[in-house]
């Protein structure tokens, strides 16, 4: 190094400079590890079956679980996940106002979700359940149909029972294919009733229709027919409202599936 | 856990190495950044920036090229290249006096000249100075005495030869120099 005389020796330069390199804030390595996924935030947040709570990183919402202890919940994240998790007060502004207008039943507000770890199947099944619609149910075989595999009923069911983003994915709406409302990994049967009671479904009705064995319901003016959910089954008045145990008997009839709500042929 | 050993356990397995990265270059990050720049805000973005860029850029790079990187280089050369990127957007003023509020504020009378004196070797009096800096000096001084980079890294991050580089790094320390002598000289006319 050249070393100038004057008032200030290089040197003596050189040193205060190195006193410029500084500690990074303290929250600059979690933020960086939650922008790339490498790392969760998570913060409660209310619904209509009471405090959840929720984690989510750079690539989405990773998890909603209602275990009650922040403690117990990120146990259970670290067990499932394998990465870190912070909890922070609230959730960015954008991501919870997208959260409430999805749990709202607005099918346009996209909630970015983080699915890694799952395999295709599972992808397939969470993604056609988000489709359905608020305050409409479908049946297991219903998805397992849609996604390609007609006989993977049980696969279906065990893919959502390892939900692991209820509430923004609907699988409250996805019920045995006899009709009854069938089981909900959050907090049991009695949530998924509060759930589609809130949306306006009406499970009790779901459950007589079940107990009378009718699947289907059409309509003898526009000989469509529909699941009994289906917005435009709902639409049918009494008069011209047609109960169907199966959609062969349905198809026998002369009456074509929905193409809204496509109903198909399943194994009871 | 060296360079070295990051960057293999960084071939083998991205994802799990990746926190010890930043742990390990955060610090020397944010301060490149922050003495470019000035603000700390900046600097704390351009540096979560960085390390963002720099995880995407290793998912597209094969463990060869990983075990190959100079880490240290190659990430001071993404903090400065968003830098001057972000310097040329928003067209940012060359000074930036926001973390030396007090450099701003005329010396009082009250001022005993051990205060002024103090004040004058602070860190903030220093970063105000290298803020001064025009954009080239300011580079090639911030990353050999504040980062600690040799010649030939800095040959690299800023893509000229280490002569140039040299030269850079002694005029930037002239100008200093000359900038914090006019200062004192104001003070004592004060």
């Amino acid at each position: 190094m050249t070393s100038t005389t004057g008032d200030r020796s290089t040197a003596s330069i050189e040193e205060a400079l190195r006193g410029l390199a500084v500690a990074a804030p303290p929250t600059l390595v979690g933020d960086t590890l939650v922008i790339l996924g490498l790392a969760d935030d998570y913060a409660p947040i209310e619904t209509a079956i009471g405090p959840m709570w929720v984690a989510w990183n750079g690539r989405g919402v990773s998890t909603i679980s209602g275990t009650g202890e922040a403690s117990a919940f990120e146990a259970e994240f670290r067990a499932a996940l394998h990465r870190p998790i912070r909890r922070v007060a609230t959730l960015p502004t954008r991501l919870a106002r997208v959260i409430e207008r999805r749990l709202a039943g607005d099918r346009r507000a996209h909630v970015p979700v983080d699915l890694r770890g799952r395999t295709a199947f599972e992808r397939a099944v969470l993604d056609k359940t988000s489709e359905i619609p608020r305050g409409e149910v479908r049946p297991y075989g219903w998805i397992a149909a849609e996604i390609g595999h007609p006989a993977a009923v049980r696969a279906v069911g065990t893919a959502l029972a390892k939900n692991p983003i209820p509430l923004v994915i609907p699988c409250h709406r996805v019920v045995r294919t006899d009709g009854h409302i069938g089981r909900y990994s959050l907090g049991g049967p009695e949530n998924k009733h509060s759930l589609l009671t809130w949306e306006g479904a009406d499970p009790d009705r779901l459950e007589a229709l079940a107990v009378s064995g009718i699947r289907f319901v059409g309509s003898n003016t526009t000989r469509v027919v529909c699941h009994p959910t289906c917005r435009h089954a709902r639409r049918i008045v009494d008069a011209h409202r047609v109960p169907f145990r199966s959609l062969g008997d349905a198809e026998a009839r002369g009456y074509r599936p929905c193409r809204s709500c496509r109903p198909v042929r399943m194994a009871a | 856990m060296d360079d070295d050993d990051l960057l293999h356990a960084l071939a083998r397995d991205l994802d799990g190495a990746f926190e010890a990265l930043v742990r390990a270059h955060a610090d020397r990050c944010y301060s490149i950044a922050l003495r470019f720049l000035g603000d700390p805000a900046d600097a704390e973005e351009i540096a979560q920036d960085a390390f963002v860029r720099a995880h995407r850029a290793l998912g597209s790079y094969g463990s060869e090229r990983i075990a190959e990187l100079r880490l240290r280089a190659w990430l001071a050369t993404i903090v400065i290249n968003l830098c001057r990127s972000r310097v040329a957007r928003h067209r940012l003023p060359t000074t930036v006096l926001t973390d030396a509020p007090h450099l701003t504020a005329a010396a009082g009378p009250s001022d005993t000249p051990h205060e002024r004196l103090a004040r004058r070797e602070s860190a903030a009096h220093w970063a105000a100075l290298v803020a001064g800096l025009p954009a080239r000096y300011r580079a090639a001084v911030v990353l050999r005495h504040v980062d600690g980079l040799s010649y030939e890294e800095m040959s690299e991050v800023l893509g000229r030869p280490e002569g140039t580089i040299r030269a850079q790094v002694h005029r930037g320390l002239a100008l200093l120099r000359a900038a914090f002598e006019a200062a004192e000289r104001e003070e004592s006319i004060a």
